[in-house]
C-alpha cells in the first residue's frame, strides 16, 4: 500500500497536466468554434457531426491512433523543417484528450449562444451594439452558465479517459491500473481506481461552483472556484517548470509492453543502468506492442526488450517452418542495424514463445499432446489470445499449417486467459511460454511439430541514439545477455504473479543475488 | 426630421406594412395609432433598421438610412422596447448606461446621466441603480426601459407603449415629464401606443394605421373633426364614451 501511495504524488501530477491542458487547449479551440457555428449556421450540421463522430471514437482507440499520425506527421515536419515530434507518450495523449474535449464544450457553447433570448439580442442591437460586443456583452455573458456546463462534462470525461493514455507512454493514474491489472496487484488499481474518481470529483465540483457562480453572476463564488483552478494550474506549471531546471540531463527511457514479464525485465534494465552509470532513469511501462518498437525507432524510448520472433513475423514480414533460433536472432539483428540503426545487444537467455496451451487434465482426457491433434476436435472447443493474437502473422500461419477452425475465437486480456483456461471458460489459450501461471494452473503447451511458430529469443534493443553515443549505458546492460534462462524467467514472473511482489523488488532480488527466488 | 417612403414589409404569407409614406418634422411627437396586429411595431424598426424593409426606404435628415453603419444609426437613436428588453446580467445602471458607454464617454459623465435620468422615471436613484432587472416590478422596467432610450440624448426617440405596464398615477406624471423633457430638447419623437387619451394628449398629429396601411394622418382636431371613415371615427369617439359614463357617475346616474 506504502508503496503505490509513494507513486502517487508522481502518477497523480501527470493526470494532472494531461487533464488540465487538455481541457484548456480544448475549451480555447471549442468556444471559438462554437461562436463560429452560431454566426454560420449552414456549418452547423457540419461541425457538431465532426465532432461527434470523434466522440464515438473508442477513446483508447483514438490515443492508439495518435501514434502514428503523429509519426508520421513527425516525418514530414522533421523533412520540412528539421524537427521531428514525440509520437509516444504526453503529446498524444494530450492531443486524444483534447479531441475528447471538444464535443462537450462546442455543443454547450452552441446551445448556450442560441438559447439567449432574442428579444435581448434585439435589444443589444438596438442600443446600437456591434455584432462584436453584442457577442461580448450580452451573448457571451448569458450563455456562460451552459458553457461552463460543458465544460464540466468534458472535465470529468477526460479525467476518467486519461487513464488510458498509459499504453500511448503518457503517464497517467492508469499506470496504477494497467501494471495493477497485469501484475494481480489489487492495491495498484484500486490505488488509481479511487485517486482517477477523486480527482474527477474535485474538478466536477470546482467547476460546478464557476457555473453556479456565472449563472448567479457571484463574484465570490467566482472568485473561489478560479483560485482552486489556478492553484491547480499553478501545481502543474510549477512541477513542469521544476522538472526543467532540476532535470538537466535526460533520463534513459526505457520501455515496458504490458505484461509481467516486461515490467521485470524493465526494471532489471534500469537497475543495472543506475548501477552501471549512476545515469538517471525512466520506466515508459505498459506500452502497445508496436507502439514501443515505433517509439524505440523513432528515439522516444532508449532501450528495451523485445522476441526476436515478433520482429520477424510482424516488422519484418517473414515466415516459413523450422527456421532455426539463431538465423532468426542473427537475421533480425542485421536488419534491425540495418533498416533502423538499432542494435540488439543479444540474447537474454530464453525463449518466450508463443504456444497453444490447455489444462492438463483436459489434454489427456482428449488425448491432446501436439497441434497437429486439435484439428479433429477445434470444432468442439473455444480459443482465448490476447489483443493481438488473432491478428498475428503465428496465428494465420497456424492455421494455414494445421487447418484448424475454432468454434469460437475469444480476444481477452492476457493477465484473465490463464485464469480463463484454468476455469473452463475457454478450451485452449495463446500461452506465453515463461508466463508462471503455466505451471501455476497446471497447463500443458501443444507440440508445433511443424515448427511454424518461429522462435522467440528475449533480445536487448538499444535504440539508434544511445547506440552511438553512449557506450556506457549498452556495456551495462550487456552483463544482462545470457544471465536468465527459461525457468529463472518463470520463477521471476510466478514471484509477482502469483505471489504478489512488485517487479522491482523482485529484480532487485535477483540483480543482488544473480539468481530467482525458489 | 423622418421620411418614410412608400415603406414595405412582407412575410412569406402576409403584408406586415404596406406602402407606408409619413413625415415627421424635427422636434414633433408622432403618435402611431392602431388595432394590434396592424404593424405599428414593424414600423418602427424599421426607422432604425432592426428589421430590413422589403421596399421603400427611411430617410433621417434627407440621409437614406440603408447607407448608414446600423449601429452607428442606433446609436443616434433611442428606442424603448414593448418587450423593454433590459440585459439580465446587468445593473440598473449598467443597463441605462450602455448606449453612452458605446459612445464612449467618460465614466464620471455615465453615472451623472443614469442618476440624472432615473430621477426623470421617478426611481431613487440610491435605491435602485445597482439592482438587477429582476429584481424590479414590471412597471419599474418599463421605466428603466424609457431612461436607457434616453440616456446618450438622442434627436430621435422611437417608443413602443413605453407607459404600457404603469399604474394611472405614475402614467400621468410620467407623461408629463416626457412632455416636459421633449419641448426642452426638442426631440424628434414616433410613439406607439393603443391608448386614445394618450395618443391626444402626447401626439402634434396621429397616424391611424390599419392592416399595416396608414389610414389618416393628422392633428388630434382634424382627426376629431373630419375622420376619414368610420374606423377613425369609431377609434375618436372612445376617449368621449369613456368621459360620458365619467359623466354619469357623477351626476349620480350610475350607468
Ligand atoms: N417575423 C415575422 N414573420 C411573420 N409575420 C410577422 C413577423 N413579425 C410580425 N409579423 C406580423 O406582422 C404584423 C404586424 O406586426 P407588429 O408587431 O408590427 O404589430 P403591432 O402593430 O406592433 O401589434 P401590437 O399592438 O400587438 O404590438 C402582425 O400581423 C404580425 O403577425
Ligand atoms: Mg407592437
Amino acid at each position: 500500500m506504502s508503496e503505490q501511495l509513494a507513486l502517487l504524488p508522481g502518477y497523480g501530477i501527470a493526470h494532472l497536466r494531461l487533464t488540465l491542458v487538455a481541457l484548456a487547449v480544448g475549451a480555447a479551440l471549442s468556444v471559438p468554434a462554437g461562436i463560429w457555428v452560431t454566426r454560420r449556421k449552414s456549418l452547423e450540421p457540419g461541425i457538431l457531426g465532426v465532432a461527434s463522430v470523434i466522440q464515438t471514437i473508442p477513446s483508447l482507440a483514438l490515443l492508439a491512433i495518435m501514434v502514428p499520425a503523429l509519426g508520421a506527421l513527425g516525418a514530414l515536419t522533421a523533412s520540412w523543417f528539421g524537427v521531428s515530434l514525440r509520437s509516444i507518450g504526453y503529446v498524444p495523449a494530450v492531443i486524444a484528450l483534447t479531441l475528447y474535449s471538444v464535443l462537450p464544450i462546442l455543443r454547450n457553447t452552441v446551445t448556450g449562444i442560441e438559447g439567449v433570448d432574442p428579444a435581448l439580442v434585439e435589444a443589444a442591437r438596438g442600443v446600437g451594439m456591434t455584432p462584436g460586443q453584442r457577442l461580448a456583452r450580452v451573448e457571451l455573458p448569458l450563455a456562460l452558465p451552459v458553457i461552463v456546463a460543458g465544460v464540466r462534462t468534458a472535465a470529468v470525461w477526460v479525467v476518467g479517459t486519461a487513464t488510458l493514455s498509459t499504453p500511448v507512454g503518457a503517464t497517467s493514474l492508469g499506470n496504477f491500473i494497467f501494471s495493477g491489472l497485469q501484475t494481480r496487484n489489487t492495491t495498484a488499481v484500486l490505488v488509481g481506481c479511487v485517486a482517477a474518481a477523486a480527482l474527477a470529483l474535485a474538478l466536477d465540483q470546482t467547476i460546478r461552483l464557476l457555473e453556479v457562480g456565472a449563472r448567479r453572476r457571484s463574484r465570490g463564488l467566482l472568485a473561489a472556484a478560479g483560485a482552486v483552478l489556478l492553484l491547480l494550474y499553478g501545481v502543474t506549471a510549477a512541477s513542469v517548470a521544476f522538472e526543467r531546471l532540476g532535470g538537466g540531463e535526460r533520463s534513459l527511457r526505457i520501455g515496458a509492453k504490458a505484461f509481467t514479464e516486461q515490467y521485470i525485465l524493465a526494471e532489471l534494465m534500469a537497475q543495472q543502468v543506475a548501477r552501471g552509470t549512476g545515469r538517471p532513469t525512466e520506466i515508459v511501462s505498459s506500452l502497445g506492442s508496436t507502439v514501443a518498437f515505433d517509439a524505440l525507432r523513432s528515439g522516444d524510448l532508449d532501450v528495451y526488450v523485445d522476441y526476436s520472433g515478433t520482429i520477424w513475423a510482424t516488422i519484418m514480414k517473414r515466415g516459413g517452418s523450422f527456421v532455426d533460433r539463431d538465423t532468426v536472432l542473427a537475421e533480425v539483428s542485421r536488419f534491425l542495424s540495418r533498416e533502423h540503426g538499432i542494435r540488439v545487444l543479444g540474447s537474454l537467455g530464453f525463449e518466450n514463445t508463443y504456444a497453444l496451451g490447455m489444462r492438463a487434465d483436459r489434454a489427456e482426457s482428449l488425448g491432446l499432446r501436439r497441434i497437429g491433434d486439435l484439428p479433429r476436435v477445434a470444432e468442439r472447443l473455444e480459443i482465448g489470445g490476447d489483443y493481438e493474437f488473432f491478428q498475428r502473422a503465428e496465428w494465420k500461419a497456424l492455421v494455414e499449417a494445421y487447418g484448424l477452425a475454432f468454434r469460437a475465437e475469444r480476444s481477452m486480456d492476457p493477465a484473465l486467459m490463464y485464469q480463463a483456461v484454468a476455469t473452463g471458460d475457454v478450451d485452449v489459450i495463446s500461452a506465453f511460454s515463461t508466463d508462471g501461471r503455466i505451471a501455476a494452473y497446471d497447463i500443458v503447451l501443444l507440440q508445433d511439430e511443424r515448427g511454424v511458430i518461429p522462435p522467440y529469443d528475449a533480445i536487448l534493443l538499444v535504440g539508434p541514439r544511445i547506440a552511438e553515443a553512449e557506450p556506457g549505458v549498452a556495456a551495462a546492460l550487456e552483463s544482462l545477455v545470457g544471465a536468465l534462462d527459461a525457468g529463472t524467467m518463470q520463477r521471476l514472473n510466478l514471484a509477482v504473479d502469483r505471489d504478489g511482489r512488485a517487479p522491482a523488488d523482485v529484480a532487485r532480488g535477483f540483480l543482488d543475488a544473480g539468481r530467482a527466488p525458489e | 426630421m423622418i421620411e418614410l417612403e412608400e415603406l414595405t414589409k412582407r412575410y412569406a404569407d402576409s403584408v406586415a406594412v404596406d406602402r407606408l409614406s409619413l413625415r415627421v418634422a424635427a422636434g414633433e411627437v408622432l403618435v402611431l395609432l392602431g388595432g394590434s396586429g396592424c404593424g405599428k411595431t414593424t414600423t418602427l424598426k424599421m426607422i432604425n433598421r432592426l428589421i430590413e424593409p422589403t421596399s421603400g426606404r427611411v430617410r433621417l435628415d434627407g440621409r437614406d438610412t440603408a447607407e448608414i453603419e446600423p449601429h452607428s444609426l442606433r446609436r443616434g437613436i433611442g428606442y424603448a422596447f414593448q418587450a423593454v428588453g433590459l440585459f439580465p446580467h446587468m445593473s440598473v445602471a449598467g443597463n441605462i448606461g450602455v448606449t453612452p458607454q458605446l459612445l464612449g464617454w467618460p465614466d464620471a459623465r455615465v453615472r451623472e446621466r443614469v442618476d440624472a435620468l432615473l430621477e426623470l422615471v421617478e426611481l431613487e436613484p440610491a435605491g435602485f441603480r445597482e439592482r438587477l432587472p429582476h429584481q424590479l416590478s414590471g412597471g419599474q422596467q418599463q421605466r428603466v426601459g424609457l431612461a436607457r432610450a434616453l440616456a446618450a440624448e438622442p434627436r430621435v426617440l422611437l417608443l413602443d407603449e413605453p407607459f404600457g405596464a404603469l399604474d394611472p398615477l405614475t402614467r400621468d406624471r410620467l407623461q408629463q415629464s416626457f412632455q416636459a423633457i421633449r419641448s426642452r430638447l426638442g426631440l424628434t419623437a414616433v410613439f406607439v401606443t393603443h391608448d386614445m387619451v394618450e395618443a391626444l394628449l402626447l401626439g402634434d398629429r396621429i397616424a391611424v394605421m390599419r392592416d399595416g396601411a396608414l389610414v389618416q394622418v393628422g392633428t388630434p382636431e382634424q382627426l376629431l373633426r373630419e375622420p376619414a371613415g368610420d374606423y377613425v371615427a369609431d377609434l375618436m369617439a372612445t376617449p368621449r364614451r369613456q368621459a360620458e359614463v365619467m359623466e354619469r357617475y357623477l351626476e349620480g346616474g350610475g350607468r
